[in-house]
C-alpha cells in the first residue's frame, strides 16, 4: 500500500508493514525532551510511577526557557531538573554554558535526525520534521509515561501536502512561506494533520530554512510538519553525527487529504499581526507602524543564517533612537559563529542588545518582556494575547530581514527597500 | 510592614483583592475529595454552570507564561484566564464551553491543570488544539468535541458514559470516549491508569 513519509515512519516505529491515516498505533520513541518549564511537572509524575527510565539514553533535558534562572522559583525547577539528570544518568542533559534553544539544539547535536520518532514537551517539538523525522509536541505527564514505557500511542495524521513551485523572489525567505500558509489556510487549518512540505521552493532551501518551515506547523493546529529529507539533509547530518537514521519518502501514490499548490513568486515578505499566527498580511499593508521592540531570534529564526541576513541589512548602520533591539543566537555554537564572523560586532555597533541562548522573551519569559501598550516585531512563531509580556502589548511576527530592516527605522518596513 | 509600591506595579494585596481571595476558596472547593473528578465519574455525570467563550482560546490566555515557574495546580488556578477575562475567577464554573480550537498553542500542561484547579470538571468544545485535548485526557479532566457547541446555554448536564449532553431543554449527543481513554479518566489520570498497568505486567 503507497504511504506518506509520515505513515512510513509511523509504521516503522510500531513494527507494522503499513499504516493509514485514522489508524492508532503504539510507537517506540527514539528520544523524549523536556525544558526547565514543562520538565519538573514531568519529574513529579515520573517518580509517582515508581518504575526506572526505560532508557536513560533517550530522555534529554534542556534548561532553555526561563535561563539563565531568572528569579528563584525558575532556580529551583531547574534544580529539580538537575537532580533528576544526575540520580539517573542522563546523558543529554543542557544547562549552563551549554544551554541551546532546544529546537534548534537538537539538530545541531545531531539528535533529532531522519526517520525517528522524537517526542517533546514543549509545542515546537513539531520542528524537526524538517529534518525528515516524525515528531510532535506532548504534555509533561504524557513525557513522564514515555519515559517510563519508551512508547506512546498515536493516531496517524492524514497529511496535507503543500507544493511549494518557483523561486523566492529578493528579501523573501522560508519564515514568508509559512506564514503566507498559516495565513490561507487559519491556525486550525492542519488540525490533527501531518503537513508536509515539497517542491522546487523547498528543495532549494538550505536545512535551517527548512527548519524554520516545520517549526511552525504547529501554528496551523499540526500534529507534525515535514520535508522530505535529501542529499542536503544527509550533508547536515554527516557534520553532525554518526548514529543511525533512517531515509523515508512519500510513495509517489501515496494518498493526501488535500493538495495545495503554492507558487512561491507569488510571497510578499509576510508580517503576522496580533493576535494571530494566521493574521498574515503583505508588509506593504503595515509598513510604518511604530515600534518599541525588535526581536531577532527564537527557535524559529534564531539560525546562524538569519544573523547573517540581519547583520548584512544592519552592517555599518546605527538602529531607530529609542528602539530596543534583542539578538538571542539560538545556540552558544551560532553564538560563537556569530562572534567569529564579525555579526556580534556588528550587532553591537549598531546599538542592539545581544542575550545569551534563551527561549526569553519569545514566550513573555525574561530578556525582552514588553509593557502596556507596547509593540514588538518578533522572528518568532506566536502572537496570542499577552505572548511577550503585558496583555495590552503587541506581537507582529516576520522574517530577520524584515526585522532587520525595520530595526534601522523603528517602523515595520519593507526588507525589499534596503 | 509597610510595604512601598512602585508606580505601576500592582501590588499582592491588589493582585489578591481582585482575583486570590476567590480563587483561594474555589480552589480549595475544587480540590476538596468530595467533589474529585473520580468521584464524578463514579456516577458518570458532570453538571452545573457553563462559561462560555470563543474561538482560538490558546494557552498564553488560559495560563500566562509568568506563571509557567509555578507547579502546584493551587496556585496556578489563582492565574487561570487572566488573560482573557479578569472577571474568570469571580465565580465557580463548572464546565467551560469554547468554540472552534480550544487550547490553541503551546504543550503546557499548566493550562488544563490550571482550570481544572479553578474548579472546571468539563470542557466542550468545537474542536481543541491536540495537544492541551491529549493533556486534558491525562490530568483526568474530560474533554468533548461537539460542532453544536454554540447551543449550550447557561447550565448543562453531561453523561459521559451514555455521550450526552443536556442544555436548555435539548440533548446532544458525543461519541463516547475510547476505552483507553475512558479508563484514564476513571483513574483520574494517565499516572494512575499507567500506574496500574505496570503494576499488572510486574505480576
Amino acid at each position: 500500500m503507497a504511504m506518506t513519509i509520515t505513515e512510513k515512519i509511523l509504521a516503522n516505529s510500531s513494527g507494522k508493514k503499513e499504516v493509514r491515516a485514522g489508524e492508532t498505533i503504539t510507537g517506540k520513541l527514539d528520544y523524549v525532551l523536556v525544558n526547565d518549564v514543562t520538565g519538573p511537572l514531568a519529574v513529579q509524575e515520573f517518580e509517582k510511577l515508581g518504575v526506572p527510565l526505560s532508557d536513560k539514553d533517550k530522555v534529554v533535558i534542556v534548561l532553555d526557557h526561563f535561563t539563565p534562572c531568572k528569579d528563584i522559583k525558575s532556580a529551583q525547577n531547574c534544580k529539580i531538573m538537575r537532580q533528576f539528570a544526575k540520580k539517573n544518568n542522563v546523558k543529554y542533559f543542557y544547562e549552563g554554558g551549554d544551554v541551546g534553544i532546544e529546537h534548534e539544539l537538537l539538530p545541531e547535536q545531531g539528535i533529532a535526525r531522519p526517520g525517528l520518532v522524537i517526542v517533546g514537551a514543549d509545542s515546537h517539538t513539531c520542528t524537526y520534521g524538517g529534518l525528515g523525522a516524525f515528531s510532535t509536541g506532548i504534555g509533561s505527564t504524557e513525557a513522564a509515561a514515555a519515559w517510563a514505557t519508551g512508547e506512546l500511542w498515536f493516531r496517524v495524521p492524514e497529511t496535507i501536502k503543500f507544493d511549494v513551485s518557483g523561486k523566492l523572489h529578493n528579501r523573501v525567505y522560508s519564515k514568508d512561506i509559512i506564514l503566507y500558509i498559516i495565513g490561507k489556510i487559519g491556525v486550525d487549518g492542519a488540525l490533527y494533520k501531518a503537513m508536509e512540505f515539497a517542491g522546487e521552493a523547498i528543495s532549494a532551501l538550505s536545512v535551517g530554512q527548512r527548519l524554520t518551515i516545520t517549526n511552525m506547523a504547529v501554528e496551523a493546529g499540526a500534529k507534525n510538519g515535514i520535508i522530505e529529507p535529501d542529499s542536503k539533509v544527509e550533508q547536515y547530518i554527516k557534520e553532525r553525527s554518526s548514529l543511525p537514521y533512517k531515509i523515508f519518502k512519500s510513495d509517489k501514490d501515496a494518498q493526501y487529504e488535500k493538495v495545495l499548490a503554492i507558487n512561491a513568486g507569488d510571497i510578499e515578505p509576510q508580517v503576522a499581526v496580533p493576535h494571530l499566527p494566521s493574521n498574515s498580511k503583505n508588509v506593504s499593508e503595515v509598513a510604518g507602524l511604530e515600534l518599541d521592540q525588535v526581536l531577532i531570534g527564537s527557535c524559529t529564526n534564531g539560525r546562524i543564517e538569519d544573523l547573517e541576513i540581519a547583520a548584512a541589512i544592519m552592517k555599518g548602520k546605527k538602529v531607530a533612537k529609542g528602539l530596543r533591539v534583542i539578538i538571542t543566537p539560538a545556540t552558544p555554537k551560532v553564538y560563537g559563529q556569530a562572534l567569529e564572523k564579525g555579526l556580534l560586532d556588528i550587532f553591537l555597533k549598531s546599538g542592539c542588545v545581544i542575550s545569551p541562548p534563551t527561549c526569553g522573551a519569545c514566550l513573555g519569559g525574561h530578556m525582552g518582556i514588553l509593557a502596556e501598550g507596547e509593540r514588538c516585531l518578533a522572528t518568532t512563531n506566536r502572537n496570542f494575547v499577552g505572548r511577550m509580556g503585558h496583555p495590552k502589548s503587541e506581537v507582529y511576527l516576520a522574517s530577520p530581514a524584515t526585522c532587520a530592516a525595520s530595526a534601522l527605522t523603528g517602523k515595520i518596513r519593507d526588507p525589499r527597500e534596503v | 510592614m509597610k510595604k512601598t509600591k512602585i508606580e505601576g506595579q500592582i501590588s499582592e494585596e491588589e493582585d489578591l483583592a481582585a482575583h486570590g481571595t476567590d480563587a483561594k476558596s474555589f480552589a480549595k472547593h475544587a480540590l476538596a475529595p468530595e467533589n474529585s473528578l473520580s468521584a464524578q465519574l463514579d456516577i458518570t455525570k458532570i453538571s452545573g454552570s457553563v462559561y462560555r467563550c470563543g474561538d482560538n482560546v490558546d494557552t498564553d490566555v488560559i495560563i500566562p507564561a509568568r506563571h509557567l515557574n509555578i507547579n502546584d495546580p493551587a496556585e496556578l488556578a489563582k492565574h487561570a484566564m487572566e488573560d482573557l477575562d479578569p472577571n474568570f475567577l469571580t465565580k465557580l464554573h463548572d464546565i467551560i464551553v469554547g468554540g472552534k480550537n480550544f487550547g490553541s498553542g503551546s504543550s503546557r500542561e499548566h493550562a488544563p491543570l490550571a482550570l481544572k484547579a479553578a474548579g472546571v470538571k468539563a470542557i466542550i468544545a468545537k474542536s481543541f488544539s491536540r495537544i492541551f485535548y491529549r493533556n486534558a485526557i491525562n490530568i483526568g479532566l474530560p474533554v468533548i468535541i461537539l460542532p453544536e457547541a454554540d447551543q449550550i446555554g447557561s447550565d448543562a448536564i453531561i453523561d459521559l458514559a451514555k455521550g450526552t449532553i443536556e442544555s436548555k431543554g435539548k440533548k446532544f449527543t458525543f461519541a463516547p470516549y475510547a476505552k483507553e481513554v475512558s479508563s484514564i479518566l476513571k483513574d483520574g489520570g494517565l499516572v494512575a491508569y499507567l500506574k496500574k498497568k505496570l503494576k499488572g505486567k510486574k505480576n
